[in-house]
């Protein structure tokens, strides 16, 4: 199952190669990081998508990333109310002909022309992931030359619905 | 311990450096010992070491690899981190061995390595290595120095982190150029660290539970580990064990935690513990585990491990609840404090007369046994005779293997912290590094070293020091001319085909001993060894002993890879 866990780390040297060493020597799959600072000084926050087996291997995972010492505060977040959002830079082969059609197609997502050449241009695009990934579909056929993504970063809503309000969603399903 | 005070120089008008306020800081943590090697990188510190000699004991390693396991020892049988220096580069990276044992283990170590200049860290300078990123996943923490003037603060963190919580191995990697730089001012030297908080009182809602299981149990077994050594709780928990008239089995590395000749105890479980204990984690309905971390030379197939049992596990780790073995009473503290709490809440005693008496069935019909011929030595026999000579007090470390096995199985242990033995990473080589560090610790105690043939050959360098720093360890190599414990699985499990496993070729061990001015002796019957034992563990200085036992000796019983707790072979018939 997938899971997003965030954690918010003490921001000194080392600190991001022993929490993504630590996974990997665990064997836990992480499918995207994403690492920035936060409104507090010297605290940076992760933002960890990954695959785990079943309950006992995530409660793993989440035990064994609290216990490093420059780690301040780790949680499951997949299943409370949350803000998600990733950006991704895709570059799409295009000429003159195709350019309109593929602007009318990536206007209901939201995304944005950010650079053109005479024969490719740039779309950004952020989002949910479902949601950039339905966009990365839609584009394939006109054929990808470039795709980058930052991974999902995420955090509680500002509301934290009651548990009886809580549908049963989840943002990676 | 001789410290040399010869060479005394007038430091007083010397302008103090960042080695200066290096050795200064460590003298505050209280630290006597220092295990270490000197190098390019570390002579700002080996400077200023010098200048404090009177203050430092610096013991002289010949490889670096010896170092760390003397500081393990130490650590081991005094319960205070064991300090390490090592130089960049090289120096290091052969640390790295002794590093990963230490986390295995959860012993407390402080460690420095010298390193490049920081102008230069980054560029392959001479002796450089990426001493952080390879110790990442070996350390409990790691530091890199940045400035001179957090030096003391953060080591007065490395001294906390590695000798609290869950002890283990902290290292400091400290540039040339910090180190030789003349000081400044220093930066405050308190510290908080919000994300290591460790919990070490017990949740009294759980405790409660395990109360309520205890005096419901018909068949309780408590399994202590090292966290009960770890967290100095052997008297609380003989007296919760004598309570509750508990039967009480030990993991390898929580011998010593409860006395082994006691009734209750049912001696060492896994893979070559006793059929009782074994059977009784097999049948039990309630196990409390103390301090051990359900390994598997433990538990052998998890799907045979206290099938029927509700599961209490405490330990000052959450990571280790839950790891392995599905636990129905968590309690995370610290295993001092669980027990107090324990004491203090549980007045209902189990029902479980029968138990005790199938128990005690066990015990007395399948005992550990071996074959005795009388022309030849049995290692059993060898570790008894030993076991009778030191009255069963000595402190006892050993190398890897099936020495180590047997000396699990026939040493039995009276009191706490007397013995000393990788458990997790199975290091050979450790033992007789180890006993150095353990007989620094305890200058007063006799400390004898049982190491193999084969893992003596590892460290042996380390023979110099014994005469160098006065120490009378007594070395016992049980000589199988074999890697035996690799031999026995060839036997057992590859046809007898032994493949790289056999030592015909070996030194004279005895003029071995004798070029570093040791005593040397050489037995090979058990006549003379009973003569020779005295004599050995009498004599003031150290001794090595090149005792030749049994070639043909296997470690029993065992539960064979793959299998559970109640598929045992070699089982007195
Ligand atoms: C050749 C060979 C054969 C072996 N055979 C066996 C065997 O038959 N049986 C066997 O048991 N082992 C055997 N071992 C050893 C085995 O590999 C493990 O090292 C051992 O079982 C671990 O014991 P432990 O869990 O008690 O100690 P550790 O691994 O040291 O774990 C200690 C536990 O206590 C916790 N702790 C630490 N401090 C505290 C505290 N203050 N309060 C509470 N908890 C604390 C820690 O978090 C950890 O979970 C063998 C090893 C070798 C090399
Ligand atoms: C550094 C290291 N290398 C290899 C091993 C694998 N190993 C485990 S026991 C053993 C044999 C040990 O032989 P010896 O020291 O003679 O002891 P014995 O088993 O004969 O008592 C070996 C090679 C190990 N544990 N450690």
């Amino acid at each position: 199952m997938k899971r997003i866990i965030a954690a918010t780390v003490q921001n000194r040297s080392g600190v991001l190669n022993r929490v993504t060493g630590l996974l990997q020597k665990r064997q836990f799959n992480i499918e995207s990081i994403s690492v920035g600072r936060t409104e507090t000084e010297g605290v940076s926050r992760m933002t960890f998508v990954v695959e785990v087996a079943d309950n006992q291997k995530l409660e793993q995972l989440m035990k064994q990333l609290n216990k490093q010492v420059d780690v301040l505060k780790v949680s499951d977040i997949t299943d409370k109310a949350i803000v998600a959002r990733e950006l991704a830079l895709i570059k799409v082969m295009s000429n003159g002909q195709v350019r309109n059609e593929i602007q009318g197609m990536i206007e209901p997502f939201r995304a944005s022309v950010i650079d053109i050449s005479k024969d490719s241009l740039t779309v950004q695009v952020t989002g949910k992931t479902d949601k950039i990934e339905a966009l990365i579909d839609l584009l394939r056929p006109y054929g990808i030359k470039e795709l980058a993504r930052t991974g999902l970063t995420a955090f509680l809503r500002g509301h934290q619905p009651q548990v009886t309000e809580l549908a049963p969603y989840s943002l990676l399903k | 311990m001789k410290v040399e005070a010869e060479n005394k120089v007038d430091t007083s008008t010397q302008p103090k450096t960042g080695a200066d306020l290096f050795v200064e800081s460590l003298i505050k943590e209280g630290v006597d010992t220092l295990f270490g090697y000197p190098g390019g990188a570390v002579l700002p510190i080996y400077d200023a070491l010098y200048k404090a000699q009177k203050s430092l004991n610096h013991v002289l390693s010949r490889h670096e690899q010896g170092s760390i396991h003397a500081a393990e020892g130490y650590a081991r049988v005094s319960g205070k981190p064991g300090v390490v220096i090592a130089t960049s580069g090289p120096g290091a990276t052969n640390l790295v061995t002794g590093i990963a044992d230490a986390m295995m283990d959860s012993l407390p170590l402080v460690i420095f390595t010298g390193q490049v200049a920081r102008n230069v860290i980054g560029t392959d300078a001479f002796q450089e290595a990426d001493v952080i990123g390879i110790t990442t996943p070996i350390t409990k923490h790691n530091y890199q120095v940045q400035s001179l003037s957090d030096l003391p603060k953060i080591i007065k963190e490395a001294f906390h982190i590695a000798s609290t919580g869950r002890k283990g191995p902290v290292l400091v990697d400290i540039p040339k150029d910090i180190s030789a730089s003349l000081f400044e001012e220093v930066n405050d030297t308190d510290f908080h660290l919000p994300g290591y908080q460790p919990t070490t009182k017990p949740n009294p809602l759980q405790i409660k539970k395990l109360a309520d299981a205890l005096a419901k149990a018909k068949k309780p077994v408590l399994l202590a580990g090292a966290g009960v050594l770890h967290g100095g709780a052997s008297t609380e928990l003989k007296t919760f064990i004598e309570k509750h008239s508990l039967p009480i089995t030990t993991t390898l590395l929580g011998l010593g935690s409860y006395p082994g000749e006691a009734e209750l105890s049912l001696g060492m479980a896994g893979m070559h513990g006793t059929y009782a204990a074994n059977t009784a984690l097999y049948e039990c309905d309630l196990l409390i585990n103390i301090g051990a971390r359900f390994d598997d030379r433990l538990t052998g197939n998890l799907a045979h491990f206290a099938p029927w049992a509700t599961v209490a596990h405490i330990d000052i780790d959450p990571a280790e609840i839950g790891k392995n073995i599905e636990t129905h009473i968590p309690i995370v503290a610290d295993s001092k404090e669980a027990l107090k709490a324990l004491l203090s809440n549980t007045e209902e005693s189990p029902d479980h007369q029968e138990w005790l008496t199938e128990l005690k069935r066990f015990k007395q019909d399948y005992p550990l046994w071996y074959n005795n011929p009388k022309n030849e030595i049995s290692p059993q026999w060898l570790i008894e005779a030993i076991h009778k000579v030191t009255k069963g007090d000595a402190i006892v470390t050993t190398d890897v293997g099936q020495h180590q096995m047997w000396a699990a199985q026939y040493y039995t242990f009276t009191k706490p912290d007397r013995w000393v033995t990788s458990g997790g990473l199975g290091t050979m080589g450790f033992g007789f590094p180890a006993a150095i560090g353990a007989q620094i610790a305890a200058p007063d105690e006799t400390v004898v070293a049982i190491v193999g043939d084969g893992g003596f050959q590892m460290t042996l360098q380390e023979l110099s020091i014994l005469q160098e720093k006065g120490l009378p360890v007594k070395v016992i190599i049980v000589n199988n001319q074999a890697l035996g414990m690799v031999r026995q699985w060839q036997e057992s499990f590859y046809e007898k085909r032994y493949s790289e496993s056999l030592l015909t070729t070996q030194p004279d061990f005895v003029k071995l001993a004798e070029s570093y001015e040791i005593r040397g002796m050489k037995i090979d019957n058990q006549e003379d060894l009973i003569h020779a034992l005295p004599e050995v563990f009498s004599y003031d200085g150290p001794v090595l002993l090149d005792c030749r036992v049994r070639k043909e000796e296997n470690v029993y019983p065992m539960i064979a890879p793959g299998k559970g707790l109640n598929q045992m072979i070699g089982v007195k018939p």
